[in-house]
This record gives structure tokens, sequence and C-alpha cells, in this order.
């Protein structure tokens, strides 16, 4: 046995463990990449999920006319003007007898949501023979009252509220005038400050009038930038210097957007702020790159013969393009556009400096209507100091989310089905 | 009529364009003996004419909203006689939308002094003689680029050769979207810097050790100087940026190396995707997942060992934003890795080489390259990241590298100074533009060089 081959036969165990120690570096990173994955959505779905439900009180309420000061309940001046807080007020005194400090009513009658005024108005509107007589009716709580309800017993002496509140609640809850609804409101309502009447439906009615101004300009025009660049551009300087700017522009921050879009279309174009069309335009130019570079390389892929063919045939350029390499191509097209869309959807920076910011109880009815989109509104809600808020910020999330898969397994089975191996 | 309407009814002229010019290729054709002896076939007469009636009218409406808001100021703020006129550009903009308020009725037309009132009279019917007149112009050249396109259809006209030579102007112009772009950006955040340059100086900006923006209202306040040493900022974008790069780097590179060296078929194909996953989170939820579970847990766990940790510390944001950029790290990492000739994992193994040995001392000089654009391009992603540091990261512009104190950066500063109530003159507005530059300039920079360096590399195995 030579020298060399006993060192090296000393030195083995020592490179095996090494080596064994560089592959679990290598687990331990994915591991680590993965496990961030995993406590990023069970924290997100932890704290989000309970916003799906709300809590509602039943009371006994007397829909008494001179308390209301409604006489005819077929009228809807008369119900707009109605005094309903009124008699939710009486039902809670009635429901808890013998709170005369001027303190505690406050405090008790701070137990349902002030939105409660709303669902009796529908429920009246609904069925005028209400009106004058006593009836069970299922107020929504307010937002306090419902996270106590949602947090478990062991936890419910750290509540934030008062003593004689959580006795009311223990109360409500041991007769078994409670009820955990579904929470379609979240669904349909604007913003509001009261967590219990906030809702994503017109940050939802924003996202989707913003990305129907995006997906408008942004396909068209990438697509044909990527044709041009692909099939016509010849190569030289200016051409080399569009792609390079194409490239940059791909790796800009989004907050650039942002500085140009309120520089440029509200300062020197006079665009209204806050609008989806602006969004739309602003986040068009930040999709752009990500399309026309998708939308190339789906040209690409299309193999020289099928033009020679056309050409062959007497096609022009532009025919063999559109009759030809267009419709083989679109399918990575789209792919690439879907990707970008869903980039965009969730982008929030730029939204943030053309004042999409805005506290929007409305749902916009038109592109040029002042509206949020669900990224800012997520910030909104991540700021604000109510405790409710968290969840619904994390549900709002997890809507996000469920649209952003949604898009992007789209995009997958698209490339799937559609592509053509040449 | 409005925009929106004058656009749908656009489409309609120029559908009925489109057929007439169908219909009259047709009747062109049928005594030659049929569309075989045109020039080109009936669909390019037709298109050709439903491009004559477009395209002239939307530059006419593209011209017309672009100066006429101008035009019409220009003629209300010469009717005012010469005292009421302000001096000032601010005087001049309180003066219009003063204006412009008693013109919508927002304003009670007697609350104001006479001269302004019969202003927004002018106003209201210029406005109205404008749309009036706008819709006429609109459908008269819609009309005559319709007629001509119509008239101008004989057989021997080249109609194919002269559709194809517009589309590809339109494409061209589509492609040159991208530098308008970047032109834009440039110039939005220039000029507004050069008026910031104009009120602090340059060497203040860059080198200066103190920020704290809020300059005041009035002359004689307190504290009337704001101070725009973005030297913090610049610390801060650091700090946090080189904390993320800390995560990001050797996770993201070790994943890579085992997804292409190691890892079965069947692992990679799960492992890549789901780590992918993490690149396509909104930055929003990362913010505030930075914000309301990491920071907390960050400063428990610190007080639990008797260090003073800040609520708002550079540490929450830096390791989630780590977090955000392991996928550009590992993607980019992988495909440069696979780039790597196999010959030359052959000869390093055949001469007796372990795997790891392989690709410590082989595979991984060949390929730092590409790796070191990868993460050039993760550092440019990480510095021009807004949303994690906005809700996770400090206002306070702290000169610090202690990484559980809270710090502010460039991009935090830039949307305090943008959102909310802003005057657009304010020193305090246009350092926001300044900063732009800066993040533009430091961005740009490093997209420039690793984009040369990975195409570089490619070339150099290709």
């Amino acid at each position: 046995m030579s020298e060399t081959t006993a060192k090296v036969r000393k030195s083995l165990a020592r490179r095996y463990r090494q080596e064994k120690r560089f592959q679990a570096y290598g687990i331990l990173s994915i591991g680590v990449g993965l496990l961030a994955l995993l406590i990023l959505f069970t924290d997100i779905i932890g704290k989000g999920h309970s916003a799906f439900f709300e809590h509602y009180i039943q009371l006994e309420i007397s829909l008494d006319r001179d308390v209301l000061g409604v006489d005819d309940a077929s009228d809807d001046e008369q119900l707009n003007y109605a005094n309903f807080g009124g008699v939710i007020k009486e039902a809670l005194r009635e429901r808890f007898p013998g709170v005369d400090d001027r303190q505690q009513q406050r405090q008790l009658y701070a137990l349902v949501s002030s939105g409660a005024s709303y669902n009796l108005r529908d429920e009246l509107k609904a069925d005028p023979s209400l009106l004058g007589g006593t009836r069970n009716l299922w107020l929504l709580a307010d937002d306090d009252v419902d996270l106590y309800l949602k947090t478990p017993e062991k936890k419910r002496p750290e509540a934030r509220l008062g003593d004689q509140q959580k006795q009311w609640i223990e109360d409500l809850e041991a007769a078994g005038d409670t009820e955990k609804r579904f929470n379609a409101s979240f669904f349909s309502h604007g913003d509001s400050r009261e967590p219990e009447l906030a809702g994503i439906g017109s940050a939802i009615v924003g996202s989707f009038f913003t990305m129907i101004v995006t997906l408008c300009l942004s396909f068209p025009i990438g697509v044909a930038a990527a044709i041009y660049l692909e099939e016509f551009a010849p190569r030289n300087k200016f051409t080399d210097f569009i792609e390079v700017n194409i490239n940059n522009l791909a790796a800009v921050p989004s907050i650039i957007f942002g500085l140009l879009g309120l520089a440029i279309f509200i300062n020197l174009f006079g665009l209204p702020r806050s609008v989806p069309l602006l969004g739309g335009l602003v986040l068009t130019l930040m999709t752009l790159p990500t399309i026309i570079i998708t939308s190339r390389a789906a040209i690409k892929t299309v193999p020289p013969s099928v033009r020679e063919g056309a050409l062959a045939l007497g096609a022009s350029k532009m025919q063999v393009v559109l009759h030809h390499v267009l419709p083989l191509a679109l399918p990575g097209m789209l792919t690439g556009s879907i990707i970008g869309m869903a980039q965009a959807l969730g982008e929030t920076a730029p939204l943030l400096l053309i004042g999409m910011v805005a506290f929007i109880v409305d749902i916009p009815g038109g592109p040029t209507d002042p509206a949020t989109v669900l990224p800012v509104q997520i910030y909104l809600w991540a700021d604000s100091p109510e405790q409710s808020f968290v969840a619904m910020t994390s549900a709002a999330i997890m809507v996000l989310l469920a649209f952003l898969i949604t898009m992007n397994t789209l995009a997958v089975v698209l490339r799937k089905r559609l592509e053509r191996r040449w | 009529m409005q925009t929106g309407n004058l656009l749908l009814l656009l489409v309609a002229m120029v559908a009925a364009a489109y057929y007439i010019g169908w219909q009259k290729s047709l009747a062109q054709a049928r005594p030659l003996g049929g569309i075989r002896h045109l020039e080109s076939l009936p669909f390019y007469y037709a298109m050709r004419a439903a491009l004559w009636c477009a395209i002239p009218a939307l530059v006419v409406l593209g011209a017309w909203l672009i100066f006429d808001d101008a035009i019409i100021q220009n003629t209300v703020m010469l009717s005012l006689p010469e005292d009421v006129r302000p001096a000032t550009e601010g005087g001049r903009g309180l003066l219009l939308s003063q204006i412009q308020n008693v013109a919508s009725g927002a304003l009670a037309a007697d609350s104001v002094r006479p001269e302004i009132a019969g202003a927004a009279e002018l106003l209201r019917g210029l406005r109205g003689t404008n749309t009036m007149a706008l819709t006429v112009v609109f459908i008269v050249v819609a009309m005559l680029g319709g007629a001509w396109g119509w008239l101008k259809i004989a057989p021997q006209l080249r109609a194919r050769q002269q559709v194809e030579k517009i589309l590809r102007v339109l494409f061209m112009l589509c492609a040159l979207v991208a530098i308008m772009t970047t032109v834009g950006i440039v110039m939005s955040v220039l000029f507004e810097s050069i008026r910031f340059f104009g009120q602090v100086s340059p060497v203040d900006f860059l080198f200066g050790t103190q920020w704290s923006p809020q300059t005041a209202l009035r002359a004689d306040q307190v504290a009337s100087e704001g101070a725009f040493g973005a030297i913090p900022l610049f610390m801060g974008t650091l700090l946090i940026s080189a904390i993320a790069l800390l995560v990001a780097v050797p996770v993201g590179l070790m994943s890579a190396i085992y997804l292409a060296e190691y890892a079965h078929a069947k692992v990679r194909a799960v492992a890549k995707p789901l780590l992918e996953i993490l690149a396509g989170v909104p930055t929003v939820v990362y913010g505030f997942f930075a914000a309301l579970t990491v920071a907390p847990f960050i400063r428990d766990v610190g007080e639990s060992i008797g260090l003073d940790v800040a609520s708002e510390s550079a540490l929450a944001a830096g390791l989630v934003m780590g977090v955000m950029i392991i996928p550009f790290v590992s993607s980019i990492s992988d495909d440069v890795i696979t780039a790597v000739p196999q010959v030359m994992r052959d000869g390093s193994l055949g001469l007796g080489a372990t795997k790891s040995e392989t690709i410590r001392k082989v595979v991984f000089p060949a390929a730092l390259p590409g790796i070191m654009g990868g993460i050039l391009l993760a550092a440019s992603r990480a510095i021009g990241e807004t949303m994690i540091v906005v809700m996770a990261a400090g206002l306070a512009a702290n000169l610090t590298v202690n990484p559980l104190e809270a710090v502010t950066t460039v991009t935090v500063q830039i949307v305090t100074l943008l959102t909310g109530d802003q005057e657009f003159d304010s020193a305090k507005t246009l350092a926001a533009f300044a900063l732009g530059l800066m993040l533009f300039i430091t961005t740009l920079v490093l997209n420039v060089v690793a984009l040369h360096i990975v195409k570089k590399y490619r070339e150099q195995y290709e």
C-alpha cells in the first residue's frame, strides 16, 4: 500500500462526514424555506378564520309606534328617520332590568352594534305588519362582544370588557340568546370604522375595475410590443436600447412607478386621484415588462418551419405573424399575462402614492369612481387599533391569497393544456 | 358628449366604415370577375377604411383633451381685470379652484367677488362650448376619414401593404412604451429632485446625518428648519437589506444546490414550486406578518433574555424580507448551477472527489458569476421593497447599526412624505422625489451590473 493510498484512506471517513454534513445543510435550507411558508400560512389562517363568522344577539323588541316615531311602515321616508336605536335600547333595558346608572346604561347599549338599527329597518321594510307588535329578533352584536364570544373559556378573564358587560354576555349565552352566523356582510360591505360592519366588498370591486383597466391596456400593448421586437425590429442599437429598457423596468422597485403616476399622471395630465383608472394605468406600466418578456419567450418557441411554410405559400410577413405565429404563441402569452396580473393584484406600494388609500365606504360603480383595492384595504386595516381588525385583516389576506392561488393555478393548467411541444 | 360616449360612437362609426368598405370592394370586383382581380383581399380594403375612420379621430381627441384645460384656464384668467389676477403660481391655482367651485355650484356665486363670479360664468360657458365643439369636430373628422378611405377604394389600390404598414407602426409604438416609461420615470424624479436641490444643498442631503423633514408652515414657527440629511435613511435601508441577504443568500443558495444536485426528481418537482410560492405572496401580507407576528415574537424573546428590543426592530423587517427573497436567490442560482456543463462534474468525480467536493470546488466556482448576479438582483429587490418596511420598520431616523433598534428606510420615508396632506412646492414633498431618484439610480446600477454578469455568464457556457 503506497503512502498516498494510506493518506486517502485515512481521510475518507472525514470526507464522507463532510459529504453528509453538506447534504444536511441543503435539506435544512429547504426545510427553513418551507417552514417559513408553513408558519406564514398557519398564522394567517389561525388569525383570520374567525372573521368569517359573527355573533348575533336575540332580543325581544317591541316596535312601538311612539318610540319609533313611525305610523306608516310602508313609508320609506319615515323609516329612514325612525328611532330604531331607541327601540333597541329599550329592549336591552327590559332584558337586563335594574340598570339605572348612566355609565352602566351606556355599557349595556354597547353590546349591540350600531349597525343593528339598519337590520331592524330592513326587517320592518320587508314586513310592515311588524309595526306595533313585539317580536324576538336577532341583532348584530358589537365587535367587542363578538370577540369575547369567540375567545375560548380559559382566556375570557383577560378580555378587555367591563365585568358587568362580561356578566351580561354570559347570561345571554347561557340563555341561548347568542348565535354564530356566517359573516356575509364581510364580502358585501365597504369599509367602516366599526369592525363588525366593515367588509371587503368595495375593495374587491375596486380591485376588479383596476384589474380590468390593467388587462385591457397591458395585454394588447405587451403582445404588440413583443411581436414587434421578435418579428419586425431591425437588429440595431435602438432595438438593443429598447430591450435593455424592458429588462431594467422589470426590476425597478414598484414604488418608483407610484412616483411616476403622481408626477406625470396626476400633476401633469391632471387625472383624478384614487380612481381605478389611474391605478390601472400605473399597474399597466409596471406589468408591461413581465408580459413583454413572457410573450417574446412564447413567440420564440414557435418553430421557424411554421413561418417558412406560410411564407412559401405566399403569405406576407404580417400575415405569417398574425395568422400563424400569434395563434400558436397565444397560450404562452396568456400564461405570462395571468402571472403578470397576479403580481398587479397583490401590489400595494405604488397605489399608496396615487391616493388609493382613501377610506371608501361606497362600492365604486365604475373605473372613475374613488376606490381602494384589496391589498391597500389590508394595509389600512393592519393599522387599525381595534382588536377585531386583526382577524378581519387576516381574513382579507386569505381572500386575496385565494384569488392569487386561483390565478396562478389557472396559468399552470393553461400552460399544461395548451402548450405544444415541437 | 362625454369621452366614453364619444369612443362608443367611434366604435359604431368604425364598424360602419368597415362594412361600406367591404361592400364597395366587392362591388368593384364584380364587373372584373371576382375578388381575385383586386390588388388586395376585400378585408384589407374594409380595414383600410376603418383605420382611416379611427386613427385621425383618435389623434384629434387625444390632442384636444391634452390642451383644452390649459387653454380654457388661460382664457378665463385673461378675462379677469389686471388687479384681480394673482402674481404667483400658487395664487393662480387657488383662484382657479375658487372659480371652478363657483362654476360647479359648490360655492355660492354671491359669496365671491363679482369679477370671480363673472369668470365662473365664462368658465361654464367655455366648457359647454368646448364639449360641443369637440363632439362636432370628432364626428366630422371620423366621417371625413371614413369617407376618404371609402372613396379611394379601387381595384389597383395596394390596400394590404398600407394596412400592414400602419399595423407595423402601431406595433412599434407599443414597443416604444417601454422607453416612454423609463423617460417618464427619469423626468418625474429628476425635475422634482432638481427643484428640491434648489432648496436644500445636495451635500447636506447626501452627507447630512439629521433627518427631520417637518418644515414649518409659517416662517416664525419654532423648529422651522427641516433637516434633510439622508445618511440615517441610507444606513437603515442597508441594515435591513443586509439582514435580509444574510437570511436569503445561504438558505436560497443551499436549497438551490440541493435541488439541482442531490434531490430526487419527485422531491424537486414538489419543493421547487412550494418555495416559489414565497415569491408570489403579496408584500403587504409579509408586512402584516412581520408587524403582528414576528416583531412581537422577537421582542418577547429579547425580553426573556434581558435584551431591550424595539417593537419595530430592524431585525423583524429584515428577517421577513429575507424569507421573501429566498426564491429570487434560489431560482437564479438553480438556473446557473444546472447550466454548468456535466463534463466538469464528471471530470472531478472521475478524479475521486466526493459529490460535495465537486460542488464546492468545481461547480460553485464555475457558477459564481451567475450566482453573484442573482444576489445583486435580490439586493436590488430588498432595497426597493416597500410594504414590509412601511408596516414593520419604524419612522424615526436613527443612525444605528444595532438590528434590535428601530430604523427607517428610503422607501418608508417616500411613502410617509407622499401620503396624507401635501403641498407640492414644499421641500418636504420634493424630498420624496429626491429619495426616489437615489433609489432609482441605486437599483438601476445594481440591475445593469447584475444583468450584465448573468448574460456574460450564459454566453460563456453556451
